[in-house]
């Protein structure tokens, strides 16, 4: 009965904290809740039913006399015949129930996206996302990272690939029923810092979604303000543009997050920090100290130059 | 039972050696601000190192070296696999070329690569044309099979060991 117990617990568990798998925020992790759910309480009525059975049977035991005869008696065998191949029957179907309750799943999600589904291309990167916002205008596609704006109620059709080792995109909501942030994460050891790959969804209604699209799809601007201005000088002639896009600047490196919209995003470093001025300085100083192994190095900018510079960047919304 | 234990610690003795060993934490001085470019002193730290020449493989395709130099076999720029080397073959020349800049197109990278990174790519460009340990070289490739790897390369002998520095 402790094992029951255990389970309970860590059902428990799994549905509290920040990652509720319990807690399905769309049809497609319904689904998969539901066969989640189907899976637990036919395991639970088994161990129930064989707990129950041990049990009975050390209330009943009987203390074995010696044969009397070698030869065996029929009837017992008969009798014992019949009950493995009830319990072997019982067993086979149990699998078969969950097998077919599987695929029915599997194929339930298979079918899911609708006529016009919102379509995503997230690559995996060491230890980052980076995604872009499929349209059939190059112009009007939007990349970001890191963070995924959904709106309320359409499909969304995720495209993922890698460009350094294997990583698996795991998000619970790829409908949203409703409002909400959601967690996602890398689902499958990629190094070092797979615990610090996360990625954020948002999902919106739909008008507040198209306007965030909207206005993803600006450039930046050059600051007029001579700080800030300073800080742009830094980025594009320092080492930041080698790595980071910045639209409408020539920075245009891809081998880090596109920053044309830092400064609206609410994590930095794949969730590893809140987006503040603080932990934005001591990102750029020293990223090992906060993500070790981190594909970014550190910066030796003076205080001017790095006030400067988080200057610009803090224009970048 | 003793051939066991023999095993095991030749393992452990394996498993302590600097050939993976990863400093994430390095200062960066050629980073921030290009102020001047100092030359760091040889041997290259990334030199013997499995992890840092992968890093460099890497970043040379990050950096966009292969833009001009393809995967070694050179483009707009020079080959890096072929017996030439137009400015010297020891890990000081090729880190001059990289952070200096060379005539004919070569961008200087001082200032902009942070130094820790420029001696990974160092590494990785001697690595092409086997002058680094065998065992450190990269085995594969992450893309589809274009060229054989590091590894199964031939060491080359650099024979046109032209004097460091401009000409």
């Amino acid at each position: 009965m402790s094992r029951a117990a255990i389970v309970v617990a860590a059902v428990a568990c799994a549905a509290c904290g920040r990652m509720p798998v319990l807690d399905p925020g769309g049809p497609q992790a319904a689904r998969i809740a539901t066969y989640w759910w189907i899976v637990f309480w036919l395991s639970a009525l088994i161990l129930a039913a064989v707990v129950a059975f041990l049990l009975h049977t050390l209330a009943h035991r009987r203390v074995a006399a010696a044969p009397a005869s070698l030869v065996e008696d029929t009837r017992v065998e008969r009798r014992l015949a019949l009950g493995v191949a009830a319990a072997v029957g019982l067993t086979a179907l149990t699998l078969v129930v969950l097998l077919v309750t599987s695929v029915a799943t599997g194929r339930a999600l298979r079918s899911f996206g609708g006529t016009d589904p919102l379509t995503l291309e997230v690559t995996g990167y060491q230890w980052w996302w980076d995604v872009e916002y499929w349209d059939p205008v190059p112009s009007q596609r939007v990349r970001t990272a890191n963070e995924i704006h959904i709106p309320v109620g359409r499909p969304v059709l995720v495209k993922t690939r890698s460009l350094d080792v294997i990583h698996s995109f795991w998000v619970l909501v790829l409908q949203a029923d409703r409002a909400g942030t959601f967690i996602g994460r890398c689902a499958e050891f990629c190094g070092v810092q797979h615990a610090h790959m996360q990625l954020l969804v948002i999902a919106d209604q739909p008008e507040v979604f198209d306007a965030w699209l909207q206005a993803q799809r600006r450039s930046a601007v050059v600051p007029t303000d001579a700080f800030a201005r300073h800080g742009f000088d830094l980025f594009m002639t320092g080492p930041c543009a080698l790595c980071h896009t910045v639209l409408g600047t020539p920075a245009g490196g891809r081998r880090g997050p596109d920053l044309t919209h830092l400064a609206s995003r609410r994590t930095l470093a794949a969730g590893t920090l809140p987006n503040t001025v603080g932990h934005l300085a001591g990102w750029i100083i020293d990223p090992q100290a906060q993500k070790p192994g981190a594909q970014m190095p550190g910066n030796a900018f003076g205080a001017d130059d790095l006030s400067a510079l988080l200057a610009f960047l803090g224009g970048l919304s | 039972m003793s051939r066991v234990a023999a095993l095991a610690c030749v393992m452990l003795a394996l498993v302590a050696c600097e050939r993976e060993h990863r400093r994430f934490s390095e200062v960066a001085p050629a980073s921030g601000r290009p102020t001047h470019v100092t030359p760091q002193p040889s041997p290259n730290p990334a030199e013997g190192n499995a992890w840092a020449i992968a890093q460099g493989k890497q970043l040379y395709e990050a950096y966009n070296c292969n833009g001009c130099h393809a995967n070694g076999g050179g483009g707009m720029g020079p080959a890096l696999m072929d017996a030439t080397w137009l400015y010297g073959s020891e890990p000081q020349d090729v880190y001059t070329s990289i952070v200096e800049g060379r005539p004919n197109g070569m961008p200087a990278f001082g200032g902009r690569i942070p130094d820790v990174q420029v001696w990974q790519l160092v590494a990785y460009v001697r690595s092409m044309s086997g002058q680094t340990r065998f065992d450190v070289r990269p085995a594969r490739s992450d893309h589809m099979r274009v060229k054989e790897s590091e590894q199964a390369r031939r060491p080359e002998r650099p024979v046109t060991a032209a004097p460091s520095g401009r000409p």
